[in-house]
């Protein structure tokens, strides 16, 4: 673990029954940096993003271990050090009490302040976030909210306790791209202003490239490729990276058919003894079937992939 | 010069109060690929409604294959539907949780008399096929497949009465990345075989500029401008 980080994440793994869903991830989220975790469905994403909140389905067991800075349980610490903004903002809040309160009770369940001064805060929070003529709106329900303005009071919840770690789950996936752009810089804003670190977990690669510092891009549980976002996206080398990538709708002469990845990803239980990803890679020999590769470091990230020393970047050209 | 597949004149839905499409013309040939492009809200969908006759423009009109059907009676439509296939954007929401796949791409051959038990099973079975399923998943129900093994069999459903106009809502947006561009080389792969026209509506830039052959921008109901990707 390294000392600076405000969250390590040590061979993390959850499963239900024999069927493993997250297989050994280990990662660290530094100060103040907006970290993305990428994958499609089933990949383990959002399972992964609400243990780091201490967050897991009761038939679920957990191993390995998730710690902030000085070794608190993280679920100690929800709502107070690390917060979520959860990924669907209109079942977030409570329909039968104003956003105000709710806001308020988040205070007060962290803190012992007076009910004035943990309205107060509310208020404030909802300021910050962009609620216009906020006192009053503190007043009403959510569903005198606009769907923006819902989105947004949950940021300011995530976000009114000063958290050091907020983590959003898929915060913009049901949001077109004008509101998503705005959401993400809200969050951006709002963790400048609180200093926090963002977890973001998101499917979209192009709100990767734009918001993130790190990505952590898991396939089938555990980590394809991890490192800082201009690397692991401009200069790929886990094959899975480059697939995904390359089979993305890009500005430029257009064509007509996509370099898509064959097959789907697997189902959890139904992985064979090799690499997650060998049966779609195009890149994948027999050994690859037979092992898992271990994440090892390359080109200042980490990758997971048996071929990564005999093919050479960029791997594109190969798939 | 032949008439085009669909041609839309001053087309108004609305909805109580709230104009949600104000007067928006458009045309599309036979194997050609228009975008609508904008915001939620901005009545998108309202217009892919309008155009199937599932909702019923106020003013305006839609002729289709050279004919008018918004002077037509329900029944009157109902030859005319199977022409017109909608594919939505939610995979699982589109079929049935109770029905097989064989059953979800069998019912629309039912619906439209189509359907005879020699050789019913083995159209299902070549409409799989056609869109890249595995014909034993026509046995599986909706929840045992992958979202995009799901949108294929709506896209395999649509096609079973030999359509000429596909009213595409959303249909990749809620794909993964690697599973998306398979789907979007499958309705390539379609209209060049078929000669379909799509009428394509999606608000992820990316894919619009790499499907559409003509690209109508929305915003609050109006059409604000037209383009073509390079």
């Amino acid at each position: 673990m390294r000392s600076e980080a405000l969250l390590s994440v040590c061979d993390l793994r959850i499963a239900f029954g024999a069927v493993e869903a997250v297989r050994g991830l280990s990662f660290d989220v530094l100060p103040r940096e907006v970290f993305a975790v990428v994958g499609e469905s089933g990949a383990g994403k959002s399972l992964t993003a609400r243990a780091l909140l201490g967050i897991v389905p009761r038939d679920a067991t957990v191993n390995g271990s998730v710690r902030l800075r000085g070794g608190a349980d993280p679920a100690a610490e929800r709502g107070r050090r690390i917060a979520l903004v959860p990924q669907d903002a209109l079942s977030a809040l409570s329909p039968v009490h104003p956003v105000g309160d709710q806001l308020a009770a988040a205070v007060r369940s962290v803190r012992r302040v007076s009910r004035k001064e943990a309205r107060a805060r509310a208020v404030a929070a909802l300021d910050r976030v962009g609620i216009p003529d906020a006192a009053r709106r503190a007043r009403a329900y959510p569903h005198e909210y606009s769907g923006g303005m819902r989105q947004r009071a949950v940021i300011a919840m995530a976000t009114v306790n000063e958290p050091d770690v907020v983590v959003a789950d898929e915060p913009t996936t049901a949001l077109d791209e004008d509101r998503r752009e705005r959401v993400l810089r809200l969050l951006a804003e709002q963790r400048e202003a609180v200093g926090a670190a963002l977890v973001l977990v998101t499917h979209d690669l192009d709100v990767v490239r734009d918001h993130a510092d790190r990505v952590l891009v898991m396939y089938a549980g555990r980590a394809a490729e991890l490192g800082p976002v201009e690397r692991v996206l401009g200069h790929p080398r886990a094959p899975y990276t480059a697939g995904l990538l390359a089979a993305l709708p890009q500005d430029g002469p257009r064509r007509r058919r996509l370099p898509a990845l064959t097959g789907t990803p697997p189902a959890p239980g139904a992985l064979g003894p090799g690499c997650a990803f060998a049966p779609r890679c195009p890149l994948a020999v027999a050994a690859c079937h037979e092992d898992e590769p271990e994440p090892q470091a390359v080109d200042g990230r980490t990758v997971a992939c048996h071929r990564v020393a005999d093919v050479p970047e960029p791997i594109r050209e190969f798939l | 010069m032949t008439d085009p597949l669909l041609d839309v004149r001053g087309l108004v839905v609305r909805y109580g109060p709230v104009t949600a499409v104000d007067h928006v013309s458009f045309t599309l040939d036979a194997g050609e690929t228009l975008a609508l492009d904008g915001p939620s809200g901005c009545g998108k969908s309202s217009t892919a409604l309008a155009v199937l006759q599932l909702r019923r423009p106020h003013a305006g009109r839609v002729r289709f294959e050279g004919r008018e059907l918004t002077s037509l009676t329900d029944r009157e439509l109902r030859p005319l539907r199977p022409r017109m296939q909608p594919v939505f954007q939610d995979p699982y929401g589109s079929l049935s949780p109770r029905h097989r796949i064989r059953d979800a791409v069998a019912e629309p051959l039912k619906a439209q008399g189509r359907w005879n038990a020699d050789d019913g099973p083995a159209r299902v079975a070549e409409l799989l096929e056609k869109v890249g399923l595995d014909p034993s998943s026509g046995d599986r129900r909706p929840h045992e497949l992958s979202g995009g093994q799901c949108q294929r069999a709506g896209i395999a459903r649509a096609l079973a009465c030999e359509p000429r106009l596909l009213v595409l809502d959303e249909p990749v947006s809620a794909l993964d990345a690697s599973v998306r561009a398979g789907v979007l080389n499958l309705l390539a792969d379609l209209q060049d075989e078929l000669g379909l026209g799509y009428l394509f509506i999606c608000h992820d830039r990316a894919v619009v500029r790499h499907v559409a052959d003509r690209v109508i921008e929305m915003r609050e109901g109006r059409i604000t401008s037209e383009w073509r990707p390079r």
